[in-house]
This record gives structure tokens, sequence and C-alpha cells, in this order.
């Protein structure tokens, strides 16, 4: 078996050349992507960026205008149908009339489910004490729980979640995370659409940040904030005001305080080893900006 | 694959899940056995002769055929809450197809329709209703077969009508339709123009048909003409909507 084809069998999520438009605006513009199992992605990118129309995509709820997508080699339909891939969706998506475990039973029945997977569903998502309570009498953050159940039940290998934490307070936001951390941690591969920094930042591997239906940046947090704001080394070094730092490899700008040399770069650690082998200087630190420098930087208007 | 194509234990909780809607059981069960009481079951009425049974027993196979319609269309347009409230694109996550879907609520419609039928056929029995038991039996039939035009007509309001109260719209709609097709008073009674008209509209070939076996007047023929195509002009739009609506879900 070649390499190629290994990576082909093993992605979790496969996009090739997607496209997708509504009338004349391009919602997904081109979009190569490829996701192995295990990770927990993060599509992150301001409202409007094509984020849910992706998500659609991999749900096989919309079809590209152009390109393939596949989930673990399967079409989008084909591996809902087998339950490989489920979803917890930003709103909606209940009937208020059915009780908690109705809707779990529900979904079981649909999936061929026995009795006793509800249970661990509901007690997974930590809402097996509210089993008999109606939908439409539950919290928000409740729901969303629910809506977490539902996706666990066929034990799909990829979970996608659509900006899942919208309406939740600190406190709910922090267990349903707890709650997908320790599902992650089995194994599963996680995907979820947010606009929330913070969140990108705590509960990501990996970061894709989308704009305007492109892909503008995707890597570890630490990679993109680099790739936007680049890092800043700072260090003590007598004399930094006789050195002509514009020379020195990887500096993008630099600034001179008495001792002190602030330089700034993309790649932070071709500076730091030329001062470290190159020059006295000593107390070096290394910092980037935060993400939300990041963000703004690499999602902003361009503008034209 | 465990998956059923057609997922049966849906049924039971599509079924529980109606009956704790207070407003769809008054409406369905309720309301027909209380209009048969309050039109048909009079000292007059039950002396009346009609065929081999009395009036009373004739206003019930009308007031069967009412209830079943309203349990079918309801039944029918719960897909229009559905959709509002996001539950199809939810159910699009599972193997669940569209048209097993469709198929379920058109089972769960007919089997409200039949308990329908058999509410006001029980309150009948008790009430001075008299129809020969092989008609009683055949009209029941008939009302609850025949209902199944306006299953196709609650789905496709439900599709047509985004509005989360479309029975609303659609009860006082299909009060409009059982004066016009000659349910609640015979279209004859009403003049000769109402009556050619009412021949085209979509109760008159279920009440006519239903009512057969008590009566057995009226053109059956055209009466089977009037329910076979107005459910398949029912089907059809519902078919066109249902298509339109799963390529954009």
């Amino acid at each position: 078996m070649t390499l190629t084809a290994s990576l082909e069998t093993t992605a979790a999520v496969h996009l090739d050349g997607v496209v997708k438009r509504y009338g004349t605006v391009t919602a997904v513009d081109s979009i190569d992507l490829r996701i192995r199992p295990g990770e927990v992605v993060a599509l992150l990118g301001p409202n409007g960026a094509g984020k849910t129309t992706t998500v659609d995509m991999l749900l096989g709820l919309t079809r590209p205008d152009a390109g393939t997508v596949t989930i673990h080699g399967l079409s989008p339909r084909d591996a809902v149908a087998r339950g490989r891939i489920s979803a917890v969706m930003q709103t909606g998506g209940l009937l208020k009339d059915y009780t908690v475990e109705e809707t779990v039973r529900l979904t079981a029945v649909l999936f061929g489910k026995p009795r006793s997977a509800v249970k661990a569903a509901l007690e997974r998502a930590g809402i097996a004490d509210i089993g008999d309570r109606l939908v439409g009498k539950c919290s928000g953050g409740q729901q969303q729980r629910l809506r977490f159940a539902m996706a666990l039940l066929p034990d799909p290998d990829l979970l996608i979640l659509d900006e899942p934490t919208t309406g939740m307070d600190v406190g709910g936001r922090r267990e349903f995370w707890d709650a997908i951390r320790q599902d992650a941690a089995d194994g599963r591969t996680v995907i979820f659409a947010t606009h929330y920094l913070e969140e990108a930042d705590a509960y990501a591997d990996r970061i894709v940040l989308v704009r305007r239906g492109r892909i503008v940046a995707d890597g570890t947090a630490a990679e993109v904030k680099a790739l936007a704001a680049g890092r800043t080394v700072r260090a003590t070094l007598p004399g930094a005001d006789r050195i002509d730092w514009a020379a020195v490899p990887g500096v993008e700008s630099s600034e001179v305080r008495g001792d002190t040399v602030h330089l700034h770069g993309r790649d932070s650690d071709t500076i730091a080893r030329h001062l470290l082998t190159e020059t006295e200087a000593r107390d070096l630190e290394i910092t980037s900006r935060n993400l939300e420098d990041a963000f703004l930087t690499l999602t902003a208007e361009d503008p034209a | 694959m465990t998956t059923q194509a057609l997922p049966i234990g849906m049924i039971g909780l599509e079924i529980r899940r109606l009956a704790r809607n207070k407003r769809t059981l008054i409406f369905t069960l309720v309301m027909p056995a209380a209009f048969f009481l309050l039109f048909g079951s009079s000292a007059e009425y039950r002396t009346t002769r009609v065929g081999e049974g009395n009036l009373t027993g004739y206003i019930l196979v009308s007031m069967a055929v009412y209830g079943a319609m309203l349990a079918a269309t309801s039944g029918g347009a719960m897909v229009s809450i559905e959709r509002a409230a996001g539950w199809s694109r939810q159910l699009r996550l599972t193997p669940l197809t569209p048209a097993a879907y469709i198929a379920i609520k058109i089972i769960v419609a007919m089997i409200v329709g039949a308990i329908a039928v058999v509410a006001v056929n029980v309150v009948g029995a008790f009430s001075g209703a008299e129809l020969p038991i092989g008609a009683w039996i055949g009209c029941a039939l008939l009302a609850w077969v025949c209902s199944l035009v306006f299953a196709a007509f609650g789905l496709f309001m439900g599709y047509l009508l985004p509005s989360e109260n479309v029975m609303q719209i659609l009860g006082p709609a299909l009060a409009v339709l059982s004066f016009a097709g000659g349910l609640f008073v015979p279209a004859d009674q009403l003049g000769s123009t109402f009556a050619t008209i009412s021949k085209f509209t979509p109760v008159y070939g279920v009440g006519e048909l239903a009512r057969y076996p008590l009566t057995h007047a009226g053109d059956v023929w055209l009466a089977v003409l009037n329910v076979l195509a107005w459910t398949a002009l029912f089907a059809a739009g519902a078919m066109w909507r249902f298509r339109r609506d799963t390529a954009r879900v």
C-alpha cells in the first residue's frame, strides 16, 4: 500500500476543491481540507464565513456545486445513514412535546440501537435525571445536552458541533466542553464551528480559520497566532542599538529600548537561534500575540 | 445493517406525542362526536328513515367522515410544525429516508383517523343511530379509507404553509369544504347550481361513498372519480413540495 492510499483510507474528512454557491454568493470557495481520525478541529471564522455551509456539506444536508466530500471514504449521506458521522446543531431540531427520553429513544429506533443505548447516551450527556421532562420545559443548556445525547447514540467516529455553546451560560458551556473533551479522549474525531476564539484556543488541537469561503490559516492555535502576527523575541543585550537588526534572518521589524531589544518576525526560532549563537543576548522571552489579534488580522476585509 | 426501512417503533412514539396535544384530541375526537349529538340525535331524526337505517345513522356516518378527515389532515399537517422546529432537518441526520418519514406520517394520520371514526361510532351507537350491521361496518371502513385523501391534503398544506398553527387555518377550511361537499347539509337542499358545484369539491366524493352502504343512492362512480382525482391532486402537490423541501434542506 502506498502512503497516499493509506492516507486516503484513514482520513476522517476529506474535502477536495469544494465549492458552494447560493445565487451570486459564493459561500464556500474551493476548500481543500483533510482531517485525521482523532483530531479535535475548530472551524473558526466570523459570521457568514462559510462555516455552516461547510458543516451542512459534511453532513450531506447540502450538496457542493463542485468538488467532493468524503467521510471515512464514504459519501456524507452514507456516512450519516451508517452512523459514522453525527452532529449537534446550533438551534432547533427538537420537538417540544416529546420527553427527553422519548427523543433519544426515537433516535435509537431510527439507528436500530437497543434500549440500553438510550440509557447510556442519556448518562454520557448528563441528562439521565431529566428523562421524563418535556423538551419544551428544558433549559437551553439541557436541550443542547439532549442534542449531544442524540448525536452520541450511533457511536459515531466523527462528531460535528455547529456553534454548540450559543446561548449557554459559562457553567453550562464548561460542562458541555468537559463532556466533549472526555469523549474526544477516547479517540473520537471532533470538528466544531465557532466564532468564540477562546473556545477554539482552549479546546482544539487544530484551528482552521475561514474567511469568505476560503481557508486563510490552518494549524495549531500557536501556529495560527504566529501566522497572523508573528512572535516577538525580547532579549537583554547591551549595545543592541549598534546592530543592524534588519539584516538578521527572520527579523521583520525591531525596536531597541536601552539594553532591551524587541524583534518581531514569523520565524521566531531563527531569530532566537541567531541571538543565542551570534550575540551575547540573554533573558530571552518569546511571546505570541493572542488568538484574537490573529483572528482579526486574518479575517479582516481587504482594503479594496 | 441493523436499521429498518420503515421503523415501526417510531409509530408508537408518534401516537404518544399526538395524544399529548390536547388541541388535536379535541379537534379530532371530541368535536365530531359533539357535532353528531348536537345535529343528529334529535327525536325527529331518530324516527326519520333513511335506507334501512335512520337519519341519525346518516348524520353519524357524515360525522365519522368529518372526524376522520380532521384527524388525517392534522396528522399530515404535522410536517409543518416539524419543519418549523427544524425536526425534519434533524431526522435527515439519521438513516430515516424522506420517503419513510412520509410513510410514517400517513400511517400515523390514518391511525388517528381510525380512532376518530371509532369514537364517533361508539357515541352514535349509544345515541340512537340505527344502521344494519353490514352497512355500519361498511360506512365506517369507507369513511376511514377515504380519509386518505385528506392525509394527502394535510401533507400538501403542511409543506405549503410554514405556519406553526397550520390547523388554525385548515380547521375552518375543512368546515367550509364540508359544507360545500354536502357533508353537513345535503347539497341538493341548497339549490341546483350549488349541487352541481358541490360535486367537484373534495369532501363530496368521500361523503357520498361513505354513506353508500346505508343509502344505496347517488352516483357511486362519480364519487369514486372525485376521491381518486383529489387524492392524486393533493398527493402530487405534496410530492412537489416535498421534493423541493428535501432538495433545499
